[in-house]
């Protein structure tokens, strides 16, 4: 994307007349309000930004954003929107989905979103449960989940979002979660890297799977469960009393104790976003001996999709001209000699001589 | 490349009586599928269309790539019907079958003209080869090409002993065989060889002494056919040039034609082209085609599968871009969600249908018209949405166009139906001007288009216009930001609206602005416009059905051939053409999809004549369907075309379906029913 001219606007210009149709008490109001704090920061531009989006709760998204919105259809958003960002390279799309909509029915189209690399934000808010069609389990469901159509407790094993991100190829991960004040900041950075920007969102389904993620989410005690990374600093917790430290033998990350803040002597590795193989040890660190990691997991840019497509379309019309008469008369013509011009379309084509 | 007149000059040399020679002729040329039989029908019919001969293909070749060599399976054919008169179809039986080997002679013969003319390479009449084609007894040997007129050689050791100069080891001589072939060929009708020369050293630019091995053989097998006149059933023909409009032409397949045809209405509706596609036979051809015509603002896109390649033309779409998509059967089955949003956001999508025979993955290779109800109905909710079937390879350009103005137009998508013969066939094309063709350029609104209650500027996304269509609106126009989606809209707005009143309204004015699509009348194209019968084809069943009403008309017959290019909505004046006629006929490759649509529409007693072999209509099927409706017996009109051993799959042929080969074991020593001619 050209860098377009900053746009100055505030909270409001992003809402618009539509009554927000989503529970009481749902977390996207929060994932809303903090989309709609981030865009003025950002300096977007409401004609120049395009929310799009599949089906599902979160899907609704676009109608609450005061600028261009398609809601598409289950599954299908990362196809439309490459479609869209290959037609006009120029607008800044959001991507909203959800855990079913992106990991389940719209997985393949996730894989290949991220693999090419289209520049977008991709928010996909996992709240671990299918909400509009009333509480079936989802891909991200853990195990022993009830629900309408898991009477006993499910029994499939549950994807886990930025692991498939990262395995798909993608460029940048980052996770944060509903009501976290850090959400912001983890979207802003989302939008500022050149490329498909994968953010997985946990968002607290009050009605069909409330409090799910409140072992990690809940205010008490979320220092000792969260770990906020921030590029070039220490990965520390728990008030900085804990960090995370590369056991070398085994080749996987350890829980250390840091005492008087030396965390260099507790061997605490420092965050590199661009360190593919970290991100890979983050993302499957089990939550319970581990923290939640949170913030950019993983950030490191390589040219996008749309602009290799728009350099190869420039390329290979090098030199050509855009004539249709003589695209039509390619190859090996002949000519039946008539003695007056002959009126274009005077028979159907291809039909040989008149009727004898 | 060059542009050649056509021939003026007469033969030096007479080659039969003039009452001798025929108006039109059909060769087969088959072959392994390593033979390059498709590559040499393809130049033959360049140097056929360069003569000035009208002419009609059929493509004919295994859905294996490469398929084991020699086997009954493995065989590739391509024929050609080419003459001196108007021709509209690839020929019922060929005159002249080339055969390559005992698997291309076993499968081919059966469609053989009795008296027909068989070339054969010996060379290629090893045990090892006849075993293979399951052959018990040579065919060369035990009379059973008896009723044939055979000329029987050495092919293979022919090219061999003519590329010998070149130094070729014996695998690249023998690769010259199919152009040794084409050199005979044209030599029996009195083509010039300069053309292919040309064409060879063209090809093999980087590798000139396999151009000069290739003419070396082309020039052998000329030259052979001049000797071989003198001893064998071998006689020269030329066929003089049809009389045709003046012009500029060349030869076009279906799939080039579509191509085109979406470039040029890109171009008058003055937008960029969004192609999605995803790779299926017989529609691959299209984003070939497309992906090498960059500079025409087109854009190409191979999607992840079908789903994305249609969801992305959508998307392009909505950002201002004439998007289109293209598939098979299959594929777009799994388009049909999508076609839904495009209704219920109502924005321009051209959707392209190169059918072939279903259902599933069906025959992926043959041709069928068996996805018009996909077409016509194929959607959920009250789904209306313009359909154009194409009748002919160069019809498709034409139809492509159409289809780009009608979504650009009425903010829909509209599907193109072609199909496998369509995609595959060439014929002669005129060379359009483009500059007589009228644009349709695509407006997006720029301004808000409505007034509140209080007279204030508004925005009205789906007010509609006098056609009915909705504004298009670009994402990255100042002031007009809007939300659209599947959900069912405000008539207006476009904000969410489940209310009844709201949905009926919605339903209407979709099906209003569809049945509203401007489609010209429906003309007769052979015949009156009333009578005793009327012969009503869609399609690519345009040219056998022309013929055969040509040929009932010549023998004083009172029928006529409508053939429908708009299935949805229909022509305006349909009914009532259709009304004025005593019987309607609608022969289809399907088991009667379009005569059901015009029974419901009109009410006529419309009787099908359906076929469903994977293989096009033959004249002579249809000639007798026709001739039913004047013989004098009540009640035998209309019907099915039983399958035609001539052009069927067979056990022989090694298409073995497992019921084929117990048949054939409960009888030993018989050939499976389905072989016999």
């Amino acid at each position: 994307m050209n860098a377009p001219a900053r746009i100055e606007t505030t909270l409001k210009d992003w809402e618009t007349d539509q009554e927000v149709r989503w529970c009481p008490g749902c977390g996207d109001y929060a994932i809303l309000k903090a989309v709609q704090r981030t865009l003025p920061q950002l300096g977007s531009d409401p004609a120049n930004t395009v929310f799009i989006s599949g089906i599902g709760c979160s899907s609704r998204f676009p109608y609450y954003i005061e600028s261009y919105g398609f809601h598409t259809i289950h599954g299908r958003a990362p196809a439309v929107a490459t479609g869209v960002k290959l037609a006009n390279p120029d607008l800044d799309v959001w991507l909203i989905t959800g855990d079913g909509d992106g990991l389940s029915i719209g997985g393949n189209h996730m894989l290949h979103v991220l693999r090419r690399n289209v520049n977008m934000q991709i928010l996909l808010f996992n709240n671990e449960i299918y909400g509009l069609t009333k509480g079936q389990y989802s891909p991200t469901s853990r195990e022993g989940t009830r629900s309408p159509s898991s009477p006993i407790g499910s029994v499939d094993h549950p994807a886990n979002p930025c692991a498939f991100a990262l395995g798909a190829g993608a460029r940048f991960v980052a996770r944060g979660f509903d009501v976290s004040r850090h959400l912001p900041d983890v979207l802003m950075a989302a939008h500022a890297h050149q490329g498909a920007a994968f953010v997985e969102i946990f968002q607290n389904c009050v009605v069909y799977n409330k409090d799910v993620f409140n072992d990690f989410a809940q205010p008490k005690g979320a220092e000792d469960r969260q770990l906020w990374l921030t590029d070039g600093e220490p990965m520390l917790f728990a008030g900085g009393t804990r960090g995370l430290a590369l056991d070398t033998d085994t080749l996987s990350l350890r829980v250390v104790e840091v005492s008087g803040g030396d965390w260099q002597a507790a061997g605490v590795l420092v965050h590199i976003p661009r360190n593919r193989m970290l991100a890979h040890l983050l993302v499957e660190m089990p939550f319970g001996p581990f923290p939640m990691a949170l913030g950019v997991i993983y950030d490191d840019p390589r040219p996008t999709f749309e602009s290799a497509v728009v350099a190869e379309r420039t390329k290979a019309s090098e030199g050509k001209t855009a004539d249709l008469a003589r695209l039509l008369a390619k190859g090996q013509t002949w000519t039946v000699p008539g003695s007056a011009a002959d009126p274009v379309g005077s028979s159907v084509a291809g039909q040989g001589g008149p009727d004898l | 490349m060059a542009t050649h007149a056509a021939p003026t000059h007469q033969p030096e040399v007479e080659p039969a009586a003039p009452d001798m020679v025929p108006d039109a002729v059909v060769v087969r040329f088959a072959g392994d599928s390593g033979d390059g039989m498709q590559l040499t029908g393809g130049q033959f019919t360049l140097s056929t269309a360069l003569a000035g001969n009208d002419l009609a293909t059929f493509p004919d070749f295994p859905a294996e790539i490469r398929a084991p060599q020699g086997t009954l399976f493995g065989v590739s054919a391509f024929q050609i019907n080419f003459g001196s008169r108007q021709i509209n179809t690839a020929g019922d039986a060929p005159d002249v079958l080339v055969a390559m080997n005992p698997a291309a002679l076993k499968v081919n013969l059966p469609a053989l003209k009795p008296g027909g003319l068989v070339i054969i390479d010996t060379g290629e009449f090893t045990r090892r080869n006849l075993d293979k084609a399951k052959y018990a007894a040579n065919p060369l040997e035990d009379g059973s090409l008896a009723a044939f007129d055979v000329l029987a050689f050495d092919i293979s050791a022919q090219t061999v002993e003519a590329v010998k100069p070149f130094g070729l080891g014996n695998k690249d001589a023998l690769r010259c065989k199919n152009m040794w072939t084409l050199g005979l060929a044209l030599w029996m009708f009195d083509r010039p060889r300069e053309p292919l020369q040309e064409w060879l050293r063209e090809k093999f630019r980087t590798k000139p002494d396999i151009a000069a091995a290739n003419i070396a053989a082309l020039d052998a097998g000329h030259a052979y056919g001049e000797t071989a006149e003198l001893s064998g059933p071998l006689r020269q023909l030329h066929l003089p040039p049809v009389p045709a409009e003046p012009g500029l032409y060349r030869t076009v397949t279906g799939a080039e034609a579509v191509s085109l045809g979406l470039v040029a209405g890109a171009q008058l509706a003055g937008l960029p082209m969004f192609f999605g596609g995803y790779p299926i036979t017989p529609a691959s051809a299209i984003l070939h085609h497309l992906a090498r015509l960059k500079e025409f603002g087109v854009t190409t896109f191979q999607a992840e599968d079908e789903i994305a390649a249609i969801c992305a033309a959508l998307g392009a779409s909505y950002a201002g871009s004439l998007g289109v998509t293209s598939s098979s059967g299959p594929g777009i089955a799994l388009k049909g969600e999508a076609m839904g949003l495009a209704i219920m956001t109502e924005l321009p999508l051209v959707i392209v249908n190169s059918q072939r025979g279903g259902p599933s993955t069906g025959l992926p290779t043959k041709t069928e018209q068996s996805d018009l109800y996909q077409a016509v109905y194929g959607r959920n909710g009250d789904a209306a949405m313009p359909v154009i079937a194409a009748r002919s390879p160069s019809d498709a350009f034409a139809c492509a166009i159409e289809a780009c103005r009608i979504a650009v137009e009425y903010m829909t998508p509209v599907m193109l139906l072609t199909d496998g013969y369509i995609a595959n066939a060439a014929e002669p094309w005129r060379v359009p001007d483009p500059s007589a063709f009228t644009p349709f350029p695509a407006r997006h609104l720029r301004e808000k288009n409505g007034r509140d209650a209080q007279g204030a500027a508004t925005l009205l996304p789906y007010q509609r216009d006098d056609k009915g269509a909705r504004p298009w609106i670009k994402p990255g126009t100042p002031g007009l930001m809007h939300r659209i989606g599947g959900i069912e809209k405000h008539e207006l707005t476009g904000n969410i609206d489940y209310s009844p009143a709201n949905h009926q309204r919605m339903t209407d004015a979709r099906k209003a602005k569809v049945d509203g699509v401007a489609v010209p009348d429906q003309e007769v194209c052979l015949g009156a416009a009333g009578g005793a019968l009327a012969v009503v084809g869609w399609g690519s069943t345009y040219g056998p059905i022309h013929q055969a009403v040509r040929r009932s008309r010549a023998k004083g017959l009172d029928v006529s051939h409508i053939h429908v290019r708009h299935i949805w909505p229909l022509p305006a004046n349909l009914g009532e053409l259709l009304r004025g006629f005593d019987a309607v006929l609608v022969p289809e490759m399907n088991t009667g999809q379009f005569k059901t649509v015009l029974r419901d529409r009109y009410l006529v007693d419309a009787q099908s004549l359906t076929k469903t072999s994977g293989q096009p209509f033959q004249i002579a099927e249809l000639e007798a369907a026709i001739a039913k409706f004047f013989d004098g017996i009540p009640g035998n009109e209309g019907g099915e075309v039983p399958p035609n051993p001539q052009q069927l799959p067979s056990f022989a042929q090694g298409h073995d379906d497992g019921t084929l080969k117990d048949a054939a074991a409960a009888q030993p020593g018989t050939p499976a029913t389905q072989d016999r001619p």
